[in-house]
């Protein structure tokens, strides 16, 4: 198995992660596709762990989900704030700060 | 093909579908069940990489705490499908475009790569025993330092959703 199908598998999920954040509005729907490009990233690392035969790739990985996971606390309580004062998740309401 | 071939190329299409699912879905929460698929998936390529404890880790993590936050918040504020607006049809070619530029771009950069093959067989570097040597000797100030981060997030989380 050459490792070239890992890097375009990788390759194919964030580009998919990048068209999400751009087409859609619903500001949950554009947090899930961040997570989809932050797993592109962790199965190309763990790819080149195996690849290079070092455990300090997988890591990283770790602490990339420990940086998701904050993330998403913090996002999903901002996400409930602006629902709360807004009574809608649409991004382009957002587009003014104040108010 | 070997096994492990065609278990790669079986996960690989279920994954690209589900994700592409992700993005086309109407309704939030067909979204969130579709982003599971594709956690288990990558899971499963985990486990064909010898990364068993980030395997057992990604399961816990994403499809145990991080999707199930998503849920309670999809169905804490009721949407539903009819009540999200669309981007104008316009705005979405153009998104779809810069996409699949960006993926045409990579492959065109990574496609004369000097890369080889992966070592067959298993290996225990994914295994927790040198994982948690490699953690703990050469990573330590980072894995504090996460902690910290870990604390800062909770107590933001908890400040920002105050009612105030």
């Amino acid at each position: 198995m050459p490792i070239q199908n890992y890097i375009w598998l990788s390759i194919a999920l964030f580009s998919i992660g990048v068209i999400g954040v751009l087409i859609r509005r619903n500001a949950i729907v554009i947090f899930m596709c961040i997570e989809l490009m932050l797993n592109a990233v962790n199965l190309l690392l763990v790819a080149f762990s195996k690849y290079h035969h070092d455990a300090s790739a997988q890591i990283f990985v770790f602490f990339i989900m420990v940086v998701a996971a904050a993330e998403v606390s913090v996002g999903l309580a901002i996400i409930v704030m602006v629902y709360r004062h807004t009574k809608s998740v649409d991004v382009n309401i957002l587009n003014r700060l104040k108010n | 093909m070997s096994l492990p071939t065609i278990l790669f190329w079986i996960l690989a299409v279920i994954s690209i579908l589900s994700a592409i699912g992700v993005v086309v879905a109407k309704n939030p929460v067909h979204s969130v069940l579709l982003l599971i698929v594709t956690f288990f998936t990558i899971t499963g390529f985990y486990i064909l990489l010898n990364a068993q404890f980030l395997a057992v880790v990604h399961i816990i993590v994403y499809a145990g705490a991080i999707m199930v936050l998503f849920l309670f918040v999809i169905m804490l504020m009721n949407l539903n499908a009819s009540g999200e607006p669309q981007k104008n049809n316009l705005v979405k070619f153009a998104g779809v475009v810069a996409g699949g530029l960006l993926l045409i771009v990579l492959v065109a950069a990574l496609k004369k790569a000097d890369t080889g093959m992966l070592i067959q067989g298993s290996t225990n570097i994914g295994l927790i025993q040198n994982l948690g040597k490699v953690l703990f000797k050469d990573f330590v100030l980072p894995f504090e330092v996460s902690s910290i981060l870990f604390l800062s997030a909770m107590i933001g989380a908890i400040v920002i959703g105050k009612k105030d």
